[in-house]
Protein backbone atom coordinates (compact mmCIF):
# COMPACT_ATOMS: atom_id res chain seq x y z
CA UNK A 1 0.00 0.00 0.00
CA UNK A 2 1.20 3.58 -0.93
CA UNK A 3 2.31 5.32 1.82
CA UNK A 4 -0.33 8.26 3.48
CA UNK A 5 2.16 11.66 3.05
CA UNK A 6 0.15 14.96 4.37
CA UNK A 7 -2.18 16.88 1.19
CA UNK A 8 -0.80 15.92 -2.06
CA UNK A 9 0.29 18.55 -4.21
CA UNK A 10 -2.02 18.62 -7.28
CA UNK A 11 -0.50 17.60 -10.48
CA UNK A 12 -0.52 20.35 -12.13
CA UNK A 13 1.27 22.38 -10.03
CA UNK A 14 3.93 19.86 -9.13
CA UNK A 15 4.22 20.11 -13.40
CA UNK A 16 5.21 24.07 -12.96
CA UNK A 17 7.84 22.96 -10.32
CA UNK A 18 9.43 20.28 -12.41
CA UNK A 19 9.91 22.73 -15.29
CA UNK A 20 10.87 25.89 -13.30
CA UNK A 21 13.35 23.72 -10.88
CA UNK A 22 14.68 22.33 -14.46
CA UNK A 23 15.15 25.44 -15.34
CA UNK A 24 17.07 26.84 -12.53
CA UNK A 25 19.27 24.30 -12.14
CA UNK A 26 20.17 24.43 -16.08
CA UNK A 27 21.19 28.19 -15.39
CA UNK A 28 22.29 28.16 -11.80
CA UNK A 29 24.20 24.64 -11.55
CA UNK A 30 26.95 26.02 -9.13
CA UNK A 31 26.21 25.51 -5.41
CA UNK A 32 26.94 27.51 -2.15
CA UNK A 33 28.54 30.99 -2.57
CA UNK A 34 28.38 30.55 -6.38
CA UNK A 35 24.79 29.85 -6.91
CA UNK A 36 23.69 33.38 -8.52
CA UNK A 37 25.76 33.38 -11.12
CA UNK A 38 24.21 31.70 -14.31
CA UNK A 39 25.94 28.93 -16.05
CA UNK A 40 23.91 27.66 -18.22
CA UNK A 41 26.88 25.86 -20.20
CA UNK A 42 27.66 24.26 -17.03
CA UNK A 43 24.10 23.10 -16.13
CA UNK A 44 22.73 22.12 -19.47
CA UNK A 45 22.71 18.53 -20.09
CA UNK A 46 23.67 19.01 -23.88
CA UNK A 47 26.91 19.98 -25.36
CA UNK A 48 27.79 22.02 -27.74
CA UNK A 49 28.86 19.81 -30.95
CA UNK A 50 31.16 21.45 -33.38
CA UNK A 51 33.17 23.06 -29.92
CA UNK A 52 33.19 20.22 -27.94
CA UNK A 53 32.34 16.70 -28.43
CA UNK A 54 30.77 13.60 -26.54
CA UNK A 55 32.84 10.28 -26.20
CA UNK A 56 30.35 7.95 -27.92
CA UNK A 57 29.36 4.77 -26.04
CA UNK A 58 32.47 2.20 -26.69
CA UNK A 59 30.14 0.11 -28.95
CA UNK A 60 28.51 2.52 -30.34
CA UNK A 61 27.07 2.10 -33.94
CA UNK A 62 28.49 4.89 -35.98
CA UNK A 63 29.82 3.25 -38.85
CA UNK A 64 30.81 -0.19 -40.24
CA UNK A 65 34.59 -1.00 -40.78
CA UNK A 66 35.78 -4.20 -43.49
CA UNK A 67 38.73 -6.02 -42.81
CA UNK A 68 39.47 -6.85 -46.78
CA UNK A 69 41.54 -9.57 -46.18
CA UNK A 70 38.80 -11.63 -44.50
CA UNK A 71 36.68 -11.07 -47.18
CA UNK A 72 35.74 -13.94 -49.39
CA UNK A 73 33.18 -12.12 -52.04
CA UNK A 74 30.27 -14.80 -50.33
CA UNK A 75 27.68 -11.75 -50.56
CA UNK A 76 25.95 -12.81 -47.30
CA UNK A 77 25.97 -9.65 -46.45
CA UNK A 78 24.76 -7.99 -49.54
CA UNK A 79 22.15 -10.47 -49.57
CA UNK A 80 21.29 -10.14 -46.23
CA UNK A 81 21.23 -5.76 -46.08
CA UNK A 82 17.66 -5.26 -46.03
CA UNK A 83 17.60 -2.18 -48.12
CA UNK A 84 20.75 -3.30 -50.79
CA UNK A 85 23.32 -0.85 -49.97
CA UNK A 86 25.96 -2.95 -50.55
CA UNK A 87 27.70 -3.23 -53.11
CA UNK A 88 30.35 -6.25 -54.11
CA UNK A 89 32.48 -7.32 -57.24
CA UNK A 90 35.25 -10.22 -57.14
CA UNK A 91 37.48 -12.14 -59.41
CA UNK A 92 38.73 -15.47 -58.61
CA UNK A 93 42.18 -16.30 -58.70
CA UNK A 94 44.96 -18.42 -57.23
CA UNK A 95 46.90 -18.16 -54.20
CA UNK A 96 50.19 -20.06 -53.66
CA UNK A 97 49.86 -23.78 -52.08
CA UNK A 98 49.49 -23.47 -48.31
CA UNK A 99 52.50 -26.32 -47.56
CA UNK A 100 55.03 -26.44 -50.22
CA UNK A 101 54.30 -29.03 -52.99
CA UNK A 102 51.01 -28.42 -52.77
CA UNK A 103 48.08 -27.24 -55.09
CA UNK A 104 47.91 -24.03 -55.59
CA UNK A 105 44.64 -22.65 -53.88
CA UNK A 106 42.10 -20.82 -55.73
CA UNK A 107 40.51 -17.59 -53.91
CA UNK A 108 38.04 -15.00 -54.15
CA UNK A 109 39.43 -11.38 -54.69
CA UNK A 110 37.79 -8.72 -53.75
CA UNK A 111 37.37 -5.71 -56.64
CA UNK A 112 34.90 -3.73 -55.17
CA UNK A 113 33.33 -3.23 -51.72
CA UNK A 114 30.85 -0.12 -51.29
CA UNK A 115 28.46 0.38 -48.51
CA UNK A 116 26.15 3.29 -49.40
CA UNK A 117 25.57 4.98 -46.42
CA UNK A 118 22.75 7.73 -47.93
CA UNK A 119 21.26 3.70 -48.12
CA UNK A 120 22.47 2.04 -45.17
CA UNK A 121 20.04 1.84 -41.93
CA UNK A 122 22.08 1.14 -39.67
CA UNK A 123 20.45 -2.32 -38.56
CA UNK A 124 23.93 -4.26 -38.42
CA UNK A 125 22.63 -7.36 -40.02
CA UNK A 126 25.55 -7.31 -42.12
CA UNK A 127 27.78 -7.39 -39.05
CA UNK A 128 26.03 -10.18 -37.60
CA UNK A 129 25.58 -12.27 -40.74
CA UNK A 130 29.32 -12.52 -41.81
CA UNK A 131 30.95 -15.81 -40.85
CA UNK A 132 34.87 -14.70 -41.61
CA UNK A 133 34.95 -11.26 -39.22
CA UNK A 134 35.09 -9.05 -41.96
CA UNK A 135 32.85 -6.50 -40.93
CA UNK A 136 32.89 -4.40 -37.36
CA UNK A 137 31.01 -1.64 -35.77
CA UNK A 138 33.11 1.21 -35.28
CA UNK A 139 31.77 4.05 -32.93
CA UNK A 140 33.13 6.95 -35.39
CA UNK A 141 30.01 8.94 -36.51
CA UNK A 142 31.67 12.00 -38.46
CA UNK A 143 31.50 11.35 -42.12
CA UNK A 144 28.48 13.77 -42.83
CA UNK A 145 29.22 14.62 -46.76
CA UNK A 146 28.21 18.66 -48.58
CA UNK A 147 27.36 15.40 -51.45
CA UNK A 148 24.79 12.64 -51.40
CA UNK A 149 26.89 10.62 -53.27
CA UNK A 150 30.62 10.80 -51.08
CA UNK A 151 28.50 9.04 -48.55
CA UNK A 152 29.37 6.17 -51.00
CA UNK A 153 32.14 4.20 -49.22
CA UNK A 154 34.88 1.74 -51.00
CA UNK A 155 36.52 -0.85 -49.68
CA UNK A 156 39.72 1.62 -48.30
CA UNK A 157 37.57 4.14 -47.17
CA UNK A 158 35.93 1.23 -45.12
CA UNK A 159 39.34 -0.22 -44.25
CA UNK A 160 40.36 2.76 -42.37
CA UNK A 161 37.72 2.58 -40.14
CA UNK A 162 39.04 -0.84 -38.55
CA UNK A 163 41.06 1.56 -36.42
CA UNK A 164 39.04 2.85 -34.53
CA UNK A 165 37.05 -0.99 -33.93
CA UNK A 166 37.29 -1.67 -30.16
CA UNK A 167 38.52 -5.04 -28.56
CA UNK A 168 35.43 -7.63 -27.55
CA UNK A 169 34.70 -7.26 -24.05
CA UNK A 170 35.52 -9.84 -22.07
CA UNK A 171 32.42 -12.54 -21.58
CA UNK A 172 30.93 -13.62 -18.06
CA UNK A 173 33.54 -15.38 -15.12
CA UNK A 174 32.87 -18.57 -15.97
CA UNK A 175 32.07 -18.79 -19.94
CA UNK A 176 33.73 -21.56 -21.74
CA UNK A 177 33.70 -19.52 -25.13
CA UNK A 178 37.13 -18.04 -26.29
CA UNK A 179 36.82 -14.05 -26.75
CA UNK A 180 37.17 -13.47 -30.74
CA UNK A 181 39.71 -10.81 -30.96
CA UNK A 182 39.42 -7.80 -33.95
CA UNK A 183 41.69 -8.76 -36.78
CA UNK A 184 44.01 -5.76 -37.25
CA UNK B 1 -0.83 69.06 -21.12
CA UNK B 2 3.05 68.51 -20.43
CA UNK B 3 6.16 71.06 -22.02
CA UNK B 4 7.03 68.14 -24.56
CA UNK B 5 3.66 68.11 -26.17
CA UNK B 6 3.31 72.07 -26.32
CA UNK B 7 6.68 72.85 -27.57
CA UNK B 8 6.24 70.91 -30.63
CA UNK B 9 2.92 71.51 -32.59
CA UNK B 10 2.62 68.42 -35.03
CA UNK B 11 0.27 68.45 -37.92
CA UNK B 12 -2.19 65.37 -37.93
CA UNK B 13 -0.16 63.46 -40.93
CA UNK B 14 2.89 63.91 -38.61
CA UNK B 15 1.29 62.62 -35.78
CA UNK B 16 -0.05 59.68 -38.11
CA UNK B 17 3.40 58.66 -39.25
CA UNK B 18 5.14 59.19 -35.59
CA UNK B 19 2.18 56.73 -34.66
CA UNK B 20 2.87 54.52 -37.32
CA UNK B 21 6.94 54.31 -36.49
CA UNK B 22 5.50 53.91 -32.73
CA UNK B 23 3.37 50.97 -32.97
CA UNK B 24 5.55 49.30 -34.92
CA UNK B 25 8.11 49.69 -32.27
CA UNK B 26 5.92 48.90 -29.71
CA UNK B 27 4.97 45.66 -31.32
CA UNK B 28 7.99 44.48 -32.33
CA UNK B 29 10.27 45.14 -29.93
CA UNK B 30 8.31 42.99 -27.02
CA UNK B 31 8.15 40.45 -29.64
CA UNK B 32 11.29 40.08 -30.40
CA UNK B 33 12.13 40.14 -26.88
CA UNK B 34 9.45 37.58 -25.97
CA UNK B 35 10.63 35.50 -28.49
CA UNK B 36 14.61 35.30 -27.59
CA UNK B 37 13.65 35.44 -23.81
CA UNK B 38 11.23 32.85 -23.30
CA UNK B 39 11.09 30.62 -26.81
CA UNK B 40 14.41 30.29 -27.37
CA UNK B 41 16.41 30.35 -23.61
CA UNK B 42 13.62 29.76 -21.23
CA UNK B 43 12.07 26.77 -23.14
CA UNK B 44 15.70 25.63 -23.67
CA UNK B 45 16.85 25.91 -20.22
CA UNK B 46 13.21 24.18 -19.24
CA UNK B 47 14.79 21.31 -20.87
CA UNK B 48 18.57 21.24 -19.98
CA UNK B 49 19.92 22.86 -23.00
CA UNK B 50 21.42 25.78 -24.37
CA UNK B 51 19.03 26.87 -27.17
CA UNK B 52 21.03 29.08 -29.62
CA UNK B 53 24.06 29.55 -29.32
CA UNK B 54 26.01 30.33 -32.68
CA UNK B 55 24.08 33.74 -33.97
CA UNK B 56 25.90 36.81 -31.85
CA UNK B 57 26.81 36.63 -27.92
CA UNK B 58 24.82 34.04 -26.10
CA UNK B 59 22.70 33.09 -29.71
CA UNK B 60 20.76 36.64 -29.82
CA UNK B 61 20.70 37.52 -33.12
CA UNK B 62 19.17 34.07 -33.83
CA UNK B 63 16.25 35.97 -34.31
CA UNK B 64 17.54 38.00 -37.58
CA UNK B 65 18.98 35.50 -39.13
CA UNK B 66 15.53 33.78 -38.70
CA UNK B 67 13.73 36.65 -40.27
CA UNK B 68 16.52 36.86 -43.40
CA UNK B 69 16.40 32.81 -43.47
CA UNK B 70 11.79 33.65 -44.19
CA UNK B 71 12.16 36.52 -46.44
CA UNK B 72 14.26 34.77 -48.61
CA UNK B 73 12.00 31.77 -49.28
CA UNK B 74 10.27 31.03 -52.12
CA UNK B 75 6.70 32.12 -51.69
CA UNK B 76 4.56 29.09 -52.28
CA UNK B 77 0.63 29.27 -53.13
CA UNK B 78 -0.79 25.81 -53.23
CA UNK B 79 -2.54 25.42 -56.74
CA UNK B 80 -5.80 25.17 -55.51
CA UNK B 81 -6.07 27.84 -52.68
CA UNK B 82 -8.09 31.03 -53.11
CA UNK B 83 -4.94 33.31 -53.95
CA UNK B 84 -6.46 36.41 -52.61
CA UNK B 85 -8.04 35.72 -49.71
CA UNK B 86 -4.69 33.35 -49.02
CA UNK B 87 -2.62 36.57 -48.97
CA UNK B 88 -4.78 38.38 -47.03
CA UNK B 89 -5.49 36.01 -44.01
CA UNK B 90 -2.24 36.81 -42.48
CA UNK B 91 -2.60 40.62 -42.60
CA UNK B 92 -5.60 40.40 -41.15
CA UNK B 93 -4.22 39.01 -37.89
CA UNK B 94 -1.31 41.14 -37.63
CA UNK B 95 -3.93 44.02 -38.09
CA UNK B 96 -5.64 42.48 -35.44
CA UNK B 97 -3.03 42.61 -33.24
CA UNK B 98 -1.22 45.63 -33.85
CA UNK B 99 -4.90 47.14 -33.20
CA UNK B 100 -4.65 45.71 -29.54
CA UNK B 101 -1.50 47.67 -29.25
CA UNK B 102 -3.10 51.28 -30.02
CA UNK B 103 -4.87 51.55 -27.07
CA UNK B 104 -2.68 50.57 -24.58
CA UNK B 105 -1.35 53.39 -22.52
CA UNK B 106 1.99 53.46 -21.98
CA UNK B 107 2.82 56.63 -20.00
CA UNK B 108 0.95 59.55 -18.90
CA UNK B 109 1.03 61.17 -22.26
CA UNK B 110 2.41 58.21 -23.85
CA UNK B 111 -0.10 56.99 -25.70
CA UNK B 112 -1.25 55.99 -29.35
CA UNK B 113 -5.06 56.43 -28.99
CA UNK B 114 -6.76 57.43 -25.41
CA UNK B 115 -10.41 56.13 -26.55
CA UNK B 116 -13.01 56.14 -23.71
CA UNK B 117 -14.41 52.57 -24.62
CA UNK B 118 -10.42 51.27 -24.31
CA UNK B 119 -11.26 47.98 -23.15
CA UNK B 120 -14.48 47.54 -25.08
CA UNK B 121 -12.07 48.20 -28.12
CA UNK B 122 -9.38 45.73 -26.80
CA UNK B 123 -11.47 42.87 -26.85
CA UNK B 124 -13.11 43.69 -29.96
CA UNK B 125 -10.62 44.47 -32.16
CA UNK B 126 -8.64 41.16 -30.11
CA UNK B 127 -11.56 38.83 -31.68
CA UNK B 128 -11.06 39.87 -35.52
CA UNK B 129 -8.09 37.39 -35.70
CA UNK B 130 -10.83 34.84 -35.66
CA UNK B 131 -11.64 35.80 -39.46
CA UNK B 132 -7.91 35.53 -40.50
CA UNK B 133 -7.42 32.56 -38.76
CA UNK B 134 -10.48 30.89 -40.16
CA UNK B 135 -9.75 32.65 -43.83
CA UNK B 136 -6.31 31.17 -43.17
CA UNK B 137 -7.76 27.48 -42.90
CA UNK B 138 -10.39 27.92 -45.67
CA UNK B 139 -8.52 29.41 -48.34
CA UNK B 140 -5.63 27.24 -47.84
CA UNK B 141 -7.72 24.01 -49.69
CA UNK B 142 -5.69 21.60 -47.61
CA UNK B 143 -8.20 19.49 -45.20
CA UNK B 144 -5.56 19.65 -41.94
CA UNK B 145 -5.70 23.52 -42.93
CA UNK B 146 -9.54 23.87 -42.40
CA UNK B 147 -9.68 21.09 -39.87
CA UNK B 148 -7.21 23.58 -37.96
CA UNK B 149 -9.06 26.80 -38.93
CA UNK B 150 -12.61 25.47 -37.51
CA UNK B 151 -11.09 24.45 -34.63
CA UNK B 152 -9.21 27.53 -33.60
CA UNK B 153 -12.76 29.54 -34.61
CA UNK B 154 -14.63 27.34 -32.28
CA UNK B 155 -11.82 27.51 -29.20
CA UNK B 156 -11.38 31.30 -29.63
CA UNK B 157 -14.98 32.19 -29.75
CA UNK B 158 -15.19 29.99 -26.84
CA UNK B 159 -13.08 31.81 -24.84
CA UNK B 160 -13.62 35.21 -25.75
CA UNK B 161 -16.52 34.88 -23.38
CA UNK B 162 -14.61 34.03 -20.23
CA UNK B 163 -12.10 36.74 -21.57
CA UNK B 164 -14.66 39.59 -21.58
CA UNK B 165 -16.33 38.50 -18.52
CA UNK B 166 -13.17 38.45 -16.49
CA UNK B 167 -12.21 41.94 -17.64
CA UNK B 168 -16.02 42.73 -16.38
CA UNK B 169 -15.25 42.44 -12.87
CA UNK B 170 -12.11 45.24 -13.45
CA UNK B 171 -14.32 47.29 -15.38
CA UNK B 172 -16.97 47.59 -12.31
CA UNK B 173 -14.10 48.34 -9.86
CA UNK B 174 -12.51 51.14 -11.89
CA UNK B 175 -15.92 52.74 -13.36
CA UNK B 176 -14.51 53.27 -16.83
CA UNK B 177 -13.49 51.60 -19.52
CA UNK B 178 -10.97 53.98 -20.27
CA UNK B 179 -7.53 52.10 -20.12
CA UNK B 180 -5.72 55.52 -18.58
CA UNK B 181 -8.82 55.52 -16.30
CA UNK B 182 -7.99 52.04 -15.37
CA UNK B 183 -4.39 52.68 -14.59
CA UNK B 184 -5.68 55.72 -12.57
CA UNK B 185 -8.07 53.50 -10.40
CA UNK B 186 -5.60 51.39 -9.59
CA UNK B 187 -2.83 54.03 -8.70
CA UNK B 188 -4.83 56.12 -6.55
CA UNK B 189 -6.57 52.99 -5.09
CA UNK B 190 -6.12 51.83 -1.56
CA UNK B 191 -6.57 48.34 0.15
CA UNK B 192 -8.32 48.84 3.63
CA UNK B 193 -6.89 52.25 3.63
CA UNK B 194 -3.48 51.74 2.94
CA UNK B 195 -2.29 53.52 -0.29
CA UNK B 196 1.31 52.69 -0.58
CA UNK B 197 0.99 50.36 -3.90
CA UNK B 198 -2.22 51.65 -4.66
CA UNK B 199 -4.70 49.05 -5.18
CA UNK B 200 -3.47 46.39 -8.49
CA UNK B 201 -7.23 44.69 -9.23
CA UNK B 202 -4.82 41.77 -9.15
CA UNK B 203 -5.59 41.57 -5.60
CA UNK B 204 -9.55 42.18 -5.57
CA UNK B 205 -9.57 40.56 -9.04
CA UNK B 206 -7.35 37.45 -8.65
CA UNK B 207 -9.90 35.23 -9.56
CA UNK B 208 -10.38 37.79 -12.87
CA UNK B 209 -6.82 37.55 -13.55
CA UNK B 210 -6.57 33.70 -13.21
CA UNK B 211 -9.32 33.25 -15.85
CA UNK B 212 -8.01 36.33 -18.46
CA UNK B 213 -4.77 34.63 -18.06
CA UNK B 214 -6.43 31.00 -19.13
CA UNK B 215 -8.56 32.72 -21.87
CA UNK B 216 -5.46 34.40 -22.67
CA UNK B 217 -3.86 31.66 -23.32
CA UNK B 218 -6.68 29.85 -25.56
CA UNK B 219 -7.05 32.99 -27.36
CA UNK B 220 -3.12 32.65 -28.28
CA UNK B 221 -3.62 29.08 -29.20
CA UNK B 222 -0.75 28.49 -26.92
CA UNK B 223 -0.20 25.11 -25.59
CA UNK B 224 -2.20 23.31 -23.38
CA UNK B 225 -5.00 24.92 -25.78
CA UNK B 226 -2.84 24.50 -28.90
CA UNK B 227 -4.96 22.09 -30.64
CA UNK B 228 -5.98 24.30 -33.59
CA UNK B 229 -2.33 24.02 -34.73
CA UNK B 230 -1.69 20.39 -33.10
CA UNK B 231 1.46 19.04 -34.86
CA UNK B 232 0.62 15.92 -34.30
CA UNK B 233 -2.84 15.64 -35.54
CA UNK B 234 -2.81 18.29 -38.20
CA UNK B 235 0.99 19.20 -39.34
CA UNK B 236 0.21 23.25 -38.37
CA UNK B 237 -2.74 23.90 -38.59
CA UNK B 238 -4.35 26.59 -40.38
CA UNK B 239 -0.71 27.78 -40.53
CA UNK B 240 0.40 24.23 -43.05
CA UNK B 241 0.35 25.63 -46.09
CA UNK B 242 1.82 29.02 -45.49
CA UNK B 243 5.68 29.58 -45.96
CA UNK B 244 8.12 32.32 -45.74
CA UNK B 245 7.37 36.02 -45.41
CA UNK B 246 3.27 34.84 -44.94
CA UNK B 247 4.62 32.56 -41.83
CA UNK B 248 6.60 35.46 -40.40
CA UNK B 249 4.20 37.41 -40.51
CA UNK B 250 2.38 33.81 -38.24
CA UNK B 251 4.64 33.96 -35.76
CA UNK B 252 4.74 37.82 -35.81
CA UNK B 253 1.25 37.64 -34.90
CA UNK B 254 1.87 34.52 -32.30
CA UNK B 255 4.39 36.85 -30.30
CA UNK B 256 3.15 40.04 -30.91
CA UNK B 257 -0.49 39.01 -29.52
CA UNK B 258 1.32 37.38 -26.27
CA UNK B 259 3.00 40.88 -25.73
CA UNK B 260 -0.15 42.50 -26.59
CA UNK B 261 -2.45 40.02 -23.97
CA UNK B 262 0.57 40.67 -21.65
CA UNK B 263 0.25 44.09 -21.77
CA UNK B 264 -3.53 44.51 -21.28
CA UNK B 265 -3.11 42.13 -18.77
CA UNK B 266 -0.57 43.96 -17.06
CA UNK B 267 -2.91 47.70 -17.50
CA UNK B 268 -5.75 45.90 -16.23
CA UNK B 269 -4.69 43.43 -12.99
CA UNK B 270 -0.55 44.39 -12.60
CA UNK B 271 -1.65 48.41 -12.25
CA UNK B 272 -0.04 49.29 -16.11
CA UNK B 273 2.76 51.95 -16.19
CA UNK B 274 1.98 53.79 -12.85
CA UNK B 275 4.72 53.31 -10.66
CA UNK B 276 3.45 53.21 -6.92
CA UNK B 277 4.52 56.52 -5.09
CA UNK B 278 5.19 58.69 -8.39
CA UNK B 279 2.73 61.24 -9.32
CA UNK B 280 0.93 59.59 -12.23
CA UNK B 281 1.26 63.22 -14.43
CA UNK B 282 4.74 63.42 -13.36
CA UNK B 283 6.71 63.79 -16.76
CA UNK B 284 9.90 61.29 -16.07
CA UNK B 285 6.67 58.81 -16.20
CA UNK B 286 6.44 59.16 -20.29
CA UNK B 287 10.28 57.55 -20.12
CA UNK B 288 9.76 54.64 -17.09
CA UNK B 289 5.77 54.13 -17.84
CA UNK B 290 6.96 52.16 -21.06
CA UNK B 291 10.02 50.19 -19.03
CA UNK B 292 7.94 49.26 -16.17
CA UNK B 293 5.15 47.95 -18.77
CA UNK B 294 8.00 46.33 -20.41
CA UNK B 295 8.64 44.60 -17.28
CA UNK B 296 5.29 43.80 -16.31
CA UNK B 297 4.80 42.40 -19.86
CA UNK B 298 7.59 40.09 -19.33
CA UNK B 299 6.16 38.96 -15.92
CA UNK B 300 2.91 37.94 -17.73
CA UNK B 301 4.15 36.23 -20.55
CA UNK B 302 7.00 33.96 -17.92
CA UNK B 303 3.16 33.32 -16.58
CA UNK B 304 2.02 32.39 -20.36
CA UNK B 305 5.32 30.70 -21.75
CA UNK B 306 5.66 28.72 -18.45
CA UNK B 307 2.37 26.91 -18.55
CA UNK B 308 3.03 26.89 -22.51
CA UNK B 309 6.42 24.61 -22.25
CA UNK B 310 4.55 22.29 -19.23
CA UNK B 311 2.25 20.95 -20.60
CA UNK B 312 0.15 18.42 -22.73
CA UNK B 313 -2.28 19.70 -25.14
CA UNK B 314 -6.18 19.49 -24.56
CA UNK B 315 -8.96 17.39 -25.90
CA UNK B 316 -11.06 19.50 -27.78
CA UNK B 317 -13.86 18.40 -25.42
CA UNK B 318 -12.50 18.65 -22.47
CA UNK B 319 -11.02 22.45 -24.05
CA UNK B 320 -14.60 23.69 -24.64
CA UNK B 321 -15.68 22.09 -21.35
CA UNK B 322 -13.19 23.99 -19.14
CA UNK B 323 -14.19 27.07 -20.99
CA UNK B 324 -18.67 26.55 -21.05
CA UNK B 325 -18.72 24.73 -17.26
CA UNK B 326 -15.86 26.40 -15.47
CA UNK B 327 -14.70 29.56 -16.51
CA UNK B 328 -17.49 31.14 -17.53
CA UNK B 329 -19.97 30.26 -14.22
CA UNK B 330 -16.92 31.33 -12.26
CA UNK B 331 -16.40 34.66 -14.12
CA UNK B 332 -20.16 35.11 -13.48
CA UNK B 333 -20.28 34.69 -10.39
CA UNK B 334 -16.85 36.95 -9.89
CA UNK B 335 -18.71 39.92 -11.89
CA UNK B 336 -22.26 39.04 -8.92
CA UNK B 337 -19.67 39.37 -6.39
CA UNK B 338 -17.80 42.44 -7.71
CA UNK B 339 -21.21 43.94 -7.86
CA UNK B 340 -22.25 43.12 -4.87
CA UNK B 341 -18.99 44.22 -3.07
CA UNK B 342 -18.68 47.75 -5.47
CA UNK B 343 -22.01 48.65 -4.10
CA UNK B 344 -21.43 47.66 -0.47
CA UNK B 345 -18.51 49.52 0.16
Amino acid sequence: MAKLSGPKTPGLIKGLGVTFKTMTRTMFPARGIKTLIPAPSVGAATVQYPHEKETPAPRARGVIALKEDNCTVCMLCARSCPDWCIYIEGHKDTAPPRRPGGKPRSVNRLDRFDIDYALCMYCGICVEVCPFDALFWSPEYEYSELKLADLLHDKERLGEWMQAVPDFEAYEAGSEQKVRKVPR
Amino acid sequence: MTALTTAVELSYWQQTLLRTVGVLAAVLLPAGTLVYVFLFKMMSFMQSRLGPMEAGPYGSMQLLAEVGKWIQKEDIVPWRADRKLFALAPYIIVLSVFMTYVVVPFGPDAWFANLDVGVFFVLAVSSVSVLGILIAGWASANKYSLLGGLRAAGQLIAYELPMVLAVVGVVIQAGTLNMQGIVAAQHEGEIFGLGVIGNPFIITQAIGFFIFLIAMQAELTQAPFDMPIAESELVSGYMTEYSGMRFLLFFIAEFAGAGAFAAVAATLFLGGWALPGVDLDADVMNVLGPIVLLVKILVVSFLVFWVRFTYPRFREDQLQQLAWKVLIPLSLVNILATMVLKVAF
